[in-house]
């Protein structure tokens, strides 16, 4: 079954699947928060943790101490997570803009709200 | 038994506080809390980075991630913030729904991370073997179009064109979004 190396853990270096493993937390977190949370700037949290999750992956995939072969991404992990961030902030500019335009029309942040487009 | 390792020891560390602040994002209900917690899981997560030896990504994290995103969010949590907290609960069906699908995803995501044995880690002995090597200069040739690691490759100088000049557009569309709108409330007094 899962055979994780509990026993090792501190005196043997950690791999990729503990990096994804993390990565896959951040994700998770981040999905349930754009799900769950009712407040447009907690959505856009989510986002950012989403976007976080997929950068340590980038990372990961492409670190030499993790993964020491050829496959590995190499430089262009690090070049991605680096797009990532930018791409990140444009993302948290516009949103915000989009949320205080919503704030102003509204009187709210609630995105329960934002129901103009209702069938 | 041997020695600890300590990169292995720091990776539990930041590992367990980015998941832990991650996780008080989630159940956190009060949003100046949230962009707390979040501040303190991106940081972890650089933390993270920089043992993975990605040091200038690392150093990016932090200077535009925490040092700008979240500057941005938390002007807009203090923008939008009404004149008392109004705090938006979210409904236990949905907790149970999102904790069930989430939980599900976690695990399938975890078995086929742990699945394959290229992933589980190299030897120690291998790890110490390793030459550091600083990633900044390759980083900067290879977004200037010239890759010092392996020239076969082609270099990033048109998406990092692309992506200055989306940034660049997102900040202008953004800063005519968020502008004040006069024109309406004095076409409603007239």
């Amino acid at each position: 079954m899962f055979n994780l190396p509990l026993a090792n853990m501190l005196t043997e270096p950690v791999g990729v699947a503990h990096y994804v493993t993390v990565g896959a937390i951040l994700f998770i977190c981040g999905a349930l928060c754009m799900a769950t949370k009712r407040n447009a700037l907690g959505v856009l949290m989510g986002v950012e943790l989403v976007l976080n999750g997929a950068n340590l992956n980038f990372v990961a995939f492409g670190s030499q101490y993790l993964r020491n072969d050829a496959n590995s991404l190499g430089l262009d992990g690090q070049l991605m997570a680096l797009f990532v961030i930018v791409l990140a902030a444009a993302e948290a500019a516009v949103a915000l803009a989009i949320a205080l335009n919503f704030y102003n029309n509204h009187d709210s942040i609630d995105v329960d709200r934002a129901d103009q487009l209702r069938g | 038994m041997d020695a600890i390792y300590w990169p292995s020891f720091f990776f539990f560390l930041f590992s367990g506080l980015a998941c832990a602040f991650a996780v008080a994002v989630l159940l956190s209900s009060n949003i100046v809390r949230m962009a707390f917690y979040l501040v303190l899981s991106l940081g972890a997560t650089a933390g993270l980075m920089f043992l993975a030896g990605a040091e200038f990504v690392g150093a990016m994290q932090l200077l535009i991630y925490v040092g700008g995103t979240l500057v941005l969010l938390i002007f807009g949590v203090m923008l939008t913030s009404q004149e008392r907290f109004v705090v938006m609960k979210t409904w236990a069906g949905d907790w149970v729904k999102a904790f069930l699908a989430g939980g599900a995803l976690l695990f399938i995501l975890t078995y086929a991370a742990f699945s394959i044995p290229e992933w589980r880690g190299i030897e120690r002995a291998e790890a110490d073997a390793i030459v550091a090597q600083p990633s900044v200069t390759p980083i900067a040739m290879g977004l200037l179009g010239a890759r010092t690691d392996d020239p076969s490759r082609s270099g990033y100088l048109l998406p990092f064109e692309i992506v200055s000049v989306h940034l660049l557009v997102v900040l202008i569309g953004a800063a005519y979004l968020a502008r004040a709108k006069r024109s309406r409330s004095n076409i409603e007094k007239i």
